[in-house]
């Protein structure tokens, strides 16, 4: 593995404590690793596992009850909620599970979003990177439709276009293809292979464990600890999975 | 966020629930509707009141008896006997700043000619009197000096005395009875219509007052002195002359209270004014409290759009909106909301003003201040109640408010 690359994600042992009543629950049990560009990590682990825990740490959505966090070599855990919600706008591209599009609001539109809460952007070259972004995830002829308009597969998309637009130092996936068919799933990935091949950083949360031959590093928590740390040295390619996949029985 | 992109946010967001906008906007456009009719009507009240005593003539003063005092008991002002010909004849001879006075008695009785009477009232005054009220002799001619020397049974009658005594006859030159003494008419005045006080200042009967003193009332004092300052800024000087000639001639000692009172025209706008004022004030605070409620439903439908967003909040949140945009957000919205309202509403006092004016004939005026202060206060409605609820969206934790269903 490439180790000389820069380190965009680094947790020095976090824990993450929640009071439920009169009992604190250990979601994170000190959770430590490093994450390097350009790596499609997959996490996985049961419910309960502190897989979601960690997902909004790494996603600035919460911070640590101790221990530390730098993303792209800025501590997060001492950040203020707008400071914080600044981070997310220019480091992080998230992708849902239900996609969350806006309703009654066009691709593009949707596309944009994150830019709106950047001043640095005007409203022509907010356009132009949503342009560009739909087209990175095959839908530049699908920019005027609307949410409602679109299957599945093609929200996913377009919530995919949308955590790109901002350039973020990493992507995060939660469940990503949990809603989707399994063709459509496996189109989502080979759009994730692709943008893995572009060189981004990917992280990928799941439950499902297929998902980890696609990816390069797979993750394994289990009660808030990390259970199995291990590289992928025979990486599955989506697309010739998809090809294998017999063929669609509706059209 | 820019706030053009917070304005168009809160644009879509309205238009996407225009049936519920409209009915949160509803509230406010009544009450707003309301306030504005309230604020039309007192103001046009006010200036009908002031055109009223205008035509009046605005310099003019009214002197008349003050309470008096008689062993304590503080005596009914109207039943005083202050004012007497020594006061007018003082007051001819010495005031400074007024040139026109008229001593004015009055008394109501029946008047007759042929088979036709009404009950009118009789006015005795001076040949200055024309000038003081700023009236005119429509047809014939007013009394003079002489007619008032020689107590001449002559009268000037008003359009209603006309009507109902004179229905087809010219009454110039005809002898009506009043109180059965015989009156001449030798002149009609020109309508004046009813005052704001729905008085028909038309049903009068004007003589000279030596003829109503000595054959009609049988007194020797006044019931007031009108005067006519030199111009109105000269008023409060002509007052202070006044007051000092009639100290002087009810042989008041220092120390003692007036046992008259002037007051000017001004004086008289004033009062009515003020009254009026009050009166648009209190129509006004009950028209008010409807935009209170008004506002409080707008707090509801906020809460309501807040937690029906609360997926969408949580996006924005997620892709970097701060708690201040997402309160931003909202807040806009609920500005728009009420702010949209304001000017329906203004449209909609306008209507039932142009209503008030055209249909029921009342003059009603809305004042551009009104206006503008509707505005303003829509926007305090929307900021007011809006902050609970943006700050409930600000409020939101991103983590709980994506997941939620």
């Amino acid at each position: 593995m490439p180790q000389e690359k820069k380190v965009v994600i680094k947790l020095e042992n976090v824990r993450r404590n929640f009071q439920v009543g009169n009992e604190t629950v250990k979601a994170l049990r000190g959770v430590s690793f490093e994450i390097h560009e350009g790596e499609f990590v997959t996490i996985m682990g049961t419910s309960g596992s502190g897989k979601s825990t960690l997902l909004n740490q790494l996603g600035c959505l919460d911070t640590p009850t101790s221990g530390e966090y730098y993303l792209d070599g800025i501590s997060v855990r001492t950040m203020r909620r707008s400071q914080r919600a600044r981070l997310r706008n220019r480091k992080i591209g998230f992708v849902f599970q239900n996609y969350n599009l806006l309703a009654k609001t066009t691709a593009v539109e949707n596309v944009e979003l994150p830019l709106m809460y950047n001043k640095d952007y005007t409203a022509k070259q907010r356009r132009q990177a949503a342009i560009e972004a739909l087209q990175a995830v095959g839908l530049g002829d699908r920019l005027e439709h609307k949410s409602n308009q679109m299957s599945g597969g093609q929200m996913q998309r377009v919530a995919i276009a949308r955590a790109l637009v901002n350039n973020p130092a990493v992507i995060l996936a939660d469940e990503a293809t949990g809603n989707l068919d399994t063709r459509t799933s496996y189109e989502v990935l080979v759009l994730f292979q692709k943008l893995h091949a572009e060189g981004r950083t990917i992280i990928f949360v799941t439950h499902n464990p297929e998902i980890a031959q696609y990816s390069s590093r797979n993750i394994v928590l289990r009660d808030g600890k990390i259970r199995e740390d291990t590289y992928n040295p025979n990486i599955l390619n989506a697309a010739e999975a998809l090809a294998a996949l017999p063929a669609p029985q509706d059209e | 966020m820019s706030f053009t992109n917070l304005l168009k946010i809160a644009l879509k967001a309205i238009l996407s629930n225009k049936g519920r906008s409209f009915l949160s906007m509803l509230g406010i456009i009544i009450g707003v509707g309301a306030v504005i009719v309230m604020m039309a009507i007192g103001q046009g009240s006010k200036q009908s009141i002031r055109e009223e005593i205008q035509k009046n003539g605005t310099n003019m003063l009214t002197i008349r008896p003050g309470a008096d005092m008689r062993g304590g008991v503080r005596l009914d002002p109207s039943a005083m006997q202050t004012l007497k010909q020594i006061d007018y004849e003082t007051i001819l001879a010495e005031a400074k700043f007024v040139n026109k006075v008229s001593p004015e008695v009055s008394t109501s009785g029946q008047a007759v000619f042929g088979s036709n009477n009404t009950t009118s009232t009789c006015y005795g005054e001076s040949p200055d009197y024309l000038g003081i009220r700023l009236w005119e002799v429509e047809e014939g001619i007013f009394f003079t000096e002489e007619d008032v020397n020689k107590s001449a049974k002559v009268c000037i009658i008003g359009q209603t005395v006309v009507k109902e005594l004179f229905p087809n006859v010219d009454p110039i030159g005809k002898t009506i009875r009043f109180k059965n003494i015989p009156l001449r008419v030798i002149g009609v005045f020109k309508g004046k219509g009813y005052n704001n006080w729905g008085m028909d200042q038309d049903n009068v009967i004007v003589s000279p007052y030596t003829t109503v003193m000595k054959r009609l009332a049988a007194q020797t004092h006044f019931n007031s002195i009108l005067c006519s300052a030199v111009t109105e800024e000269l008023s409060d000087h002509a007052i202070e002359d006044l007051t000092e000639i009639l100290r002087r001639t009810h042989k008041l000692k220092d120390g003692e209270e007036d046992n008259f009172t002037i007051r000017s025209q001004q004086e008289w706008m004033e009062t009515m004014s003020s009254t009026m004022d009050t009166i648009t004030i209190i129509l006004v605070v009950a028209a008010a409290f409807s935009l209170l409620v008004a506002g409080i439903g707008i707090m509801n439908i906020m809460l309501v759009s807040v937690t029906e967003r609360t997926k969408e909040i949580g996006l924005r949140m997620s892709v970097g909106a701060r708690g201040l945009d997402i309160s931003n957000q909202f807040l806009i919205e609920s500005i728009l909301i009420s702010l949209t309202g304001g000017i329906l509403g203004v449209l909609f006092g306008a209507l039932l003003t142009w209503g008030c004016n055209a249909i029921i004939g009342y003059p009603a005026v809305i004042p551009a201040w009104s206006v503008i202060v509707s505005f303003a206060v829509c926007v305090a409605i929307g900021v007011g109640f809006g902050y609970f609820p943006a700050q409930k969206a600000a409020r939101l934790d991103p983590i709980e408010a994506i997941r939620y269903e």
